[in-house]
């Protein structure tokens, strides 16, 4: 059992999944809608960054994601830049995008931080939707190219495209992970933990702020460029505060602050919302429920859960061991490992 | 070497500290003494940048440092241990450790030789260095905000309350580590409510009420004063 549940495994097991789901399920309709996730995944990783491991709940991510996304379509229809530069550039320009609101929006804290961005958000999908010259208003950009060929590669299959969002999904993992676990990312959970705190360290809160505000909207641009790509259709509703909120429903049902809990979430609420289908709009009545209960019992969403019950396992492990070593000790432990276990479920 | 000029800081219309001038020399060790509210921790928080200071000045080692922020004045060498045994309670003892030498982050040999010196102050946070901070006692939590405090290698170290809220026999411990730190060098500023124990190790103190300084002297003096010993020492 420990050995099937060890990291590396999981690891390698998820990816093996991966790669092997589109000849398993043959479903082009099923390999699409995965397709989707994954691109989810990559803005909920990012907003996981902002809002998981630095604390700032951001609500502008459905806007940065349209920016993203634009971008790549406009550079690509209108000025007919190749695919991969105007990706690359798409992230620029979010990026940059994302610093000069980051120097303003993260003068605020808490409520204040998360309203304003829910301002900023609206107000780029106000930008998008009324500025017809640029982007075509309602009517939305059509036609946007598929990604070019790299030598003997073609991306129009959807197989295709599928692998290439598992790449970048990849990249985006392996990238957050190197964060998370480096100075760096101790330092964006420092500020998480208290801003005073890091400050009284010597850690220049706003420069590190900004560093994970500007990381975390590229990550919400390269999702919206990669889906201009994909669906090769856009239009202003991309940038709509729906989209912030699913990616925030995801986050939190799969754990916010985890590593593993933007695919959790995504995937879950991704693949419940197409088995609801029938139900129409009455699905909102499965998962407001579902959101409500998470966030007041197990506010660390599926990953929180999992993590709680291998806690207790471990501490049963470690009781279970020191009985057979000193059966005397017994009653005096038990009562010390009910009271971590008490300590687990309150905190 | 830490002179306050007149400093005085408001929150809204309400004057925390009014006027205050003190003077810390280095080496020394000078205690801030009185009771919940005096302004003593307002003023730690004036020195190390996070009240903006309204009014007069505050100068470390001859420069003014009353309008830096708060990451560079702990660059000047001056590390606030807050009250409250602060910590990260997720991350483990080293790296709570590791957190303290953010600012010596790109020098790996300073930043053993103060682990070094950290573990030789607290072997017990050697020991528990892969231990959850927040799974420690009460007592090893404040040793270990302290470690992390002089992990920065401050010049002056600023000591919130170290005592407050440990046994008795702890607290006895946590003033003889505290007279070790002074006499390894590092010039101390330490606040507390504890004062009978706290002028045993000090060299001057100041005595706060109502947000300005009552009573300052030597350690002896403000011992035989006896308005101190009436209001703190309960003698």
């Amino acid at each position: 059992m420990s050995v099937l549940l060890n990291r590396r495994t999981v690891v390698t097991g998820l990816i093996l999944f991966a790669v092997l789901f589109p000849f398993v399920t043959r479903n082009d309709y099923v390999i699409h809608i995965m397709t989707l996730s994954f691109i989810w995944m990559i803005g909920v990783y990012g907003l996981n960054l902002l809002a998981g491991y630095t604390g700032y709940l951001s609500l502008a991510h459905a806007g940065f994601f349209a920016v993203g996304a634009y971008s790549l379509g406009l550079l690509t229809v209108e000025a007919g830049v190749n695919f991969w530069l105007a990706l690359i550039l798409a992230c620029l320009f979010t990026g940059i995008l994302g610093f000069l609101i980051g120097m303003i929006a993260l003068r605020t804290r808490e409520h204040f931080f998360a309203i304003y961005t829910l301002c900023v958000g609206y107000i780029i999908y106000l930008v998008i939707y009324k500025w017809d010259g640029l982007t075509g208003g309602v009517r939305g950009l059509i036609g946007i190219p598929a990604p070019s060929n790299i030598g003997p590669i073609s991306f129009t299959s959807s197989i295709s495209q599928y692998f290439l969002v598992l790449f970048f999904l990849l990249l985006t993992i392996f990238f957050i992970y190197r964060i998370v676990h480096s100075l760096t990312g101790r330092t964006f959970m420092a500020i998480r933990n208290s801003e005073d705190l890091a400050l009284t360290l010597g850690i220049s809160t706003m420069k590190n702020k900004l560093v994970s505000f500007v990381l975390s909207t590229i990550f919400a641009g390269l999702a919206g460029a990669l889906y201009a790509g994909f669906v090769r259709f856009i239009g202003p509703d991309i940038g709509y505060i729906t989209i912030t909120f699913d990616l925030l429903i995801y986050l939190l049902i799969g754990g916010i602050g985890t590593m593993s809990g933007p695919i959790v979430g995504t995937l879950l609420i991704v693949w419940l919302s197409q088995y609801l289908q029938f139900l129409q709009d009455y699905r909102m009545l499965v998962f407001g429920p579902l959101l409500a209960f998470l966030i007041i019992f197990y506010p660390w969403g599926i990953v929180g859960i999992f993590q709680q019950w291998k806690q207790k396992r471990q501490a049963r492990k470690a009781r279970s061991i020191h009985q057979e070593e000193n059966r005397k000790d017994e009653v005096e432990l038990d009562a010390g490992v009910s009271a971590d276990q008490e300590q687990v479920r309150e905190g | 070497m830490l002179e306050l000029k007149g400093v005085s800081v408001r929150y809204g219309n309400f004057t925390a500290i009014q006027k205050i001038d003190i003077n810390v020399k280095e080496g020394e060790l000078v205690v801030l003494l009185g009771s919940n509210g005096a302004g003593k921790s307002t003023t730690f928080r004036a020195i190390s940048g996070l009240n903006s200071v309204h009014d007069g000045k505050i100068c470390f080692q001859g420069e003014t440092i009353s309008n830096l922020s708060p990451d560079r004045i702990v660059r000047a060498g001056i590390v606030q241990c807050a009250e409250g045994r602060k910590l990260f309670p997720a991350m483990t003892v080293y790296e709570n450790l590791m957190m303290g030498a953010f600012v010596h982050r790109k020098r790996k040999s300073r930043m053993k030789e103060a682990l070094e010196m950290v573990y030789e102050l607290f072997p017990i946070l050697q020991e528990k260095g892969h231990d959850a901070a927040g799974s420690l006692s009460g007592g090893q939590q404040q040793m270990l905000a302290i470690g992390r405090a002089l992990m920065a290698q401050p010049r002056l170290l600023m000591l919130d309350e170290p005592s407050i809220g440990l046994a008795p026999l702890i607290v006895e411990q946590m003033f003889e580590v505290i007279q070790q730190i002074k006499q390894s060098g590092t010039t101390i500023l330490l606040a507390e409510q504890n004062a009978s124990a706290a002028l045993k190790i000090a060299d001057r103190g100041y005595v706060f009420e109502n947000g300005s300084v009552a009573v300052q002297g030597t350690a002896d003096e403000l011992f035989a004063d006896e308005k101190v010993r009436r209001a703190y020492i309960g003698a």
